[in-house]
């Protein structure tokens, strides 16, 4: 692939300079003149070349749009999504219409209308009604586009509490995620950085009782068909949370709560037997493969497989690890979403056992469990420094 | 007015050409707009050879990630171990590329030379109003761009938060090591650089007004001027907010305010800011943002709009809808700015507003696209090589601005904010754009700033490469960004979901460095004309405009004796009288200053 790609930039590549030798040629005639004013010749020849870059704005389209149209995100995982995709196809369609046209016609009219002795132009300075056609059209068309957009993008914005939406708090600092379960009681616990200490790496308010069974978790795990409500909230500096797959995002803004919600439509392992993401995990695996082999001949350890996961991307520049600010998101069903935040410690329970771990100090196995668990969450702070 | 503005001029400047210039007055401080002109070209050429360069290296750094390059190692430093680029520096790179080519090429670099070139000349002025004023823009800008380059040296790197600078990582030096020293050189140059703007905006705006000819009527200006004089006010309306919000965040970096930052816990420890917002940034931040494209942009409209005619032998079509258009993309350029915040965590009613107010702005931009090709049509076209640029720059205005409607859309820009889409979207209908204008007006201007003229062949070779690059480049980059590929990512393959999209990555750099490669043929082409160029005629495209009935040479106060008299508007080009015969025999165009000839009817255009 990538060879025939170099081999397609070679070659216009060498059509250009192939057609560059032909104007110094055709320049260099005894007759021409030195005065560096384009003459009869130079309009001609670049009358035909004006033709032929129309052409190569419709073949790089073509081309583009046949080999690379593969690339557009796989059907959208989320209920508002496809509305989204629907007004993207609408609009995308609108702008190679006008775009094929606009540029045909530009083109075509430089190609037609070159320059030749003798000729005489027409002395056209304005003409009401086509000026008049040519704003009208506009008008009516983006008329159109405005309401659909605005009604779509009123639809995802207003969140209906009478969904009974779950609630997941979505914590970004650098350079990584966290996500916190509002629990049982679906509130949040009130949290602000001044109370991050020890293991209350979210600064959550330990005196709110509705902090208590919130869950924190480096993973997000979503029951599929249940409108979701994230509420944003970021410790350091701006974050995206881009959930491309979602067609959802929303900026992490410290100093304010930000919120964006929607409701998954498909599970993670539906997606991943979709055709469109077999086919693309398996290039990506081709990719993989190539990729292992060198590492192998190197002596080095080759690559996993790959298999897809939804992820949520970070895509507001927040410094040097921000290319690699991902957090897995798993997109279940209610059954199998309830068995795993059953499994999951809830805050107030890691408080209380950091409280006894500190306050009694007899060795059980359990004890050392949780000591382990510290140590990983210590780590975890190094990291963050 | 401007008749006893030129009763005096007249008089000051009978004794010209008599008083000795020193090397230092003429070519160093000189308070002549032509020279000035020259200065602000060549160092906006300077500033954007280092601006694409960067470019170059990051490209690299895309296509082949974290492989080794000599070239890294030898111009990066301790930034490219072992020849390998490091993060930081890539951010840098992404940030000081963003700044000096929106700020330093593009509004000085652009706006800078031909308001100054052209203003004077095409009113039928000696001078700007005040020279003085004028120089003095020109050597803040000076200063601005040494600072910016300074900062390229600083021990923990230069800027690196994005040209955008959001707080709180522009804050930080905690955050990201180019916010300490780097940031605040960045802040320093800025504010220079925008007093500058000021001071050259206020220039402009005083000289349209004031010092036009006899006859010069406002609906009797070129194109250029109109968009020169509105580029300015635009100028002056929004650049002293981004001083503003450039103030308020050197005070929260420096003296522990917090206009932008609140509840920040970083590096083990709870800063003290409390009740600042980034959003509030944002909106000052964009305020200027927004508008800032349209002063980049403007200008290459009217220069445009100059050679079409000019090389169609045709009037530009729809003279009064280019100037309204003009006005009405002028007026909404300010109140559209939401468009970039539409995730930003404001209200989302507000991006319902700034959704209605964006998509209006592609009415004037539609007509103005429509008028372009109309005056193409049945014309009698001379590709001289400003020519070609100035179609090229129709095709890609229209090509980057229609995707423009999808980002301008708050339900699709939900999906292809920050990736790539932008990306393709702004080069296109800014960066390329601009720069085909700013070329446009380098080949067609030539003669008048140097008296000599570029070689065409080798120009028609730099657009049509130039041309297919630029078009390589940034029509697959929309692919990847409808792929979800966020932008100012370091490598795309941190982990494995893009891989599959590295091949075009490739493809993309690979037309990058192609492109800016065949930029050198331009600069050799232009430096060596400067010297060796053939000697220009006074008028050599047959243009009606009055600069081109000044003389070959420079002198100070630009015509000889009396200054002309305007008799007609500037765009009378194969003009018939109702025999079928030009208006003057044998020429197809009618300069502004030759009088309405027997049995000629006046356009009422």
């Amino acid at each position: 692939m990538t060879v025939f790609l170099i081999i397609i930039v070679i070659a216009l590549f060498s059509v250009t300079v192939w057609q560059m030798s032909k104007i110094f040629d055709l320049s260099r005639g005894p007759n021409t003149d030195s005065s560096q004013v384009a003459s009869q010749k130079d309009n001609k020849v670049n009358g035909y070349l004006m033709l032929m870059f129309l052409v190569f704005i419709y073949v790089i389209s073509i081309y583009c749009f046949w080999h690379y149209s593969k690339f557009y995100l796989p059907e959208a995982a989320s209920e508002h999504g496809s509305e989204v995709d629907t007004l993207m196809f609408i609009t995308l369609a609108l702008i190679m219409f006008v775009l094929v046209l606009t540029q045909g016609l530009l083109h075509w009219f430089a190609f037609k209308y070159r320059g030749e002795k003798g000729k005489k132009a027409l002395f056209f300075a304005d003409n009401d009604k086509l000026e008049f056609i040519w704003t009208i059209i506009p008008v009516i068309v983006l008329a159109g586009l405005i309401i659909y957009g605005l009604f779509t993008w009123s639809d995802i914005m207003n969140i209906n509490d009478e969904d009974d939406p779950l609630v997941i708090e979505i914590y970004a600092y650098q350079f990584d995620w966290r996500a916190r379960y509002s629990g049982e009681d679906n509130t949040l616990g009130k949290a602000n950085v001044r109370f991050i200490q020890g293991v209350n790496q979210l600064g959550v308010d330990e005196s709110d009782p509705y902090g208590n069974d919130d869950v924190i978790i480096n993973e997000l795990h979503l029951p599929v068909g249940r409108p979701v409500l994230f509420k944003f909230r970021s410790q350091d500096v701006l974050h995206s949370a881009f959930f491309p797959h979602f067609r959802a995002q929303m900026n992490v803004v410290p100093g304010m709560i930000t919120q964006f919600g929607f409701t998954p439509t498909i599970t993670s392992e539906e997606m991943r037997e979709s055709e469109y993401m077999v086919e693309k995990v398996g290039r990506i695996n081709d990719i993989r493969k190539d990729k292992s082999k060198e590492l192998m001949a190197a002596g080095e350890v080759p690559l996993d497989s790959y298999e897809f996961e939804y992820y949520l991307l970070c895509n507001k520049i927040c410094g040097q690890g921000h290319y690699n600010m991902q957090m897995k998101i798993v997109v279940e069903s209610e059954e199998d979403y309830k068995a795993w935040i059953k499994e999951q410690q809830t805050f107030g329970a890691t408080m209380a056992a950091v409280a006894d771990v500190s306050s009694v100090d007899v060795s059980t196995n359990e004890d050392d469990a949780l000591e382990e668990d510290l140590d990983e969450e210590g780590n975890t702070e190094t990291e963050l420094e | 007015m401007s008749a006893v503005v030129n009763a005096t001029e007249a008089h000051t400047h009978d004794d010209h050409g008599h008083h000795e210039q020193t090397f230092i007055t003429k070519y160093i401080f000189s308070t002549d707009h032509k020279m000035i002109a020259k200065q602000y070209l060549i160092t906006g050429l300077l500033m954007g050879i280092i601006g694409i360069g960067m470019s170059i290296l990051f490209r690299m750094q895309l296509a082949w990630p974290e492989q080794s390059f000599w070239i890294f190692e030898a111009l990066l430093g301790k930034w490219a171990p072992g020849g390998v680029m490091t993060p930081e520096i890539y951010l840098a790179l992404v940030t000081i590329h963003g700044t000096i080519m929106v700020f330093f090429v593009l509004t000085a670099g652009l706006s800078g030379t031909f308001s100054n070139l052209l203003i004077p000349l095409q009113i039928g002025a000696r001078d700007m109003a005040s020279g003085f004023l004028n120089m003095v823009s020109y050597w803040l800008f000076f200063i601005s761009s040494l600072v910016m380059l300074s900062s390229l040296f600083v021990e923990a790197g230069p800027a690196s938060a994005g040209w955008t600078i959001y707080p709180p990582l522009s804050a930080l030096p905690q955050a990201i090591g180019g916010s300490g020293m780097g940031m605040t050189l960045w802040l320093s140059s800025m504010a220079i650089f925008i007093a500058s703007s000021l001071m050259g905006s206020l220039n402009y705006i005083v000289t349209v007004i004031n010092l036009r000819t006899v006859g010069m009527s406002m609906t009797r200006l070129p194109l250029t001027i109109w968009a020169f004089f509105v580029t300015a006010i635009i100028g002056v309306v929004s650049f002293p907010v981004l001083l503003s919000a450039a103030l308020l965040l050197i005070m929260d970096r420096s003296f522990g305010t917090s206009f932008f930052l609140s509840d920040i816990f970083i590096q083990g420890e709870v800063l003290s800011h409390q009740g600042g917002s980034p959003v509030l940034f944002e909106h000052l931040f964009w305020f200027l943002g927004h508008p800032e494209v349209y002063i980049v942009i403007l200008p290459a409209m009217g220069l445009v709009s100059e050679i079409l005619a000019t090389n169609s032998r045709k009037p530009i079509f729809g003279y009064r809808a280019m100037i309204a258009s003009i006005l009405a993309i002028a007026f909404l350029s300010t109140i559209v700015w939401g468009h970039h915040m539409f995730v930003s965590g404001m209200n989302p009613f507000l991006g319902s507003v700034f959704t209605f107010t964006t998509l209006l702005i592609a009415i004037p931009s539609a007509v103005k696209a429509f008028n372009w090709i109309t005056t193409l049509w049945k014309g009698n076209i001379q590709f001289n090589p400003a020519m070609l640029f100035s179609i090229g720059f129709v095709s890609t205005f229209i090509t980057g601005g229609l995707t423009g409607i999808i980002l301008g859309d708050s339900t699709l820009d939900i999906n292809v904010h920050d990736t790539y889409f932008v990306i393709a979207h702004f080069h296109l209908v800014m960066g390329i754009s601009a720069l085909y204008g700013l070329l446009a007006g380098v080949y067609h201007w030539f003669p008048k700033m140097f008296g000599r003229m570029m070689n065409k062949n080798l120009g028609f070779v730099h657009f049509w490469v130039t041309a297919i690059g630029s078009y390589g480049v940034f029509f697959p980059m929309h692919f990847i960004g409808m792929a979800g590929l966020p932008r100012r990512y370091y490598t795309n393959t941190a982990f494995p979901y893009f891989d599959d999209l590295q091949d075009v990555n490739v493809v993309i750099t690979v037309f990058a460095i192609i492109t800016s490669a065949v930029q050198l043929v331009f600069l050799y082409n232009f430096f060596s004309s400067i010297f060796f160029g053939k000697k220009a005629t006074m008028n050599p495209w047959e243009a009606t405009t009055l600069e081109w009935t000044a003389p070959v040479e420079h002198i100070h106060g630009n015509w000889y004796g009396d200054l002309p008299i305007v008799y007609r508007w500037p765009y009378d080009y194969s003009k018939t009288n109702e025999d079928g015969e030009y208006v003057i025999t044998g020429q197809d165009f009618v300069p502004q200053n030759i009088p309405l000839q027997k049995g000629e009817e006046e356009m009422n255009h």
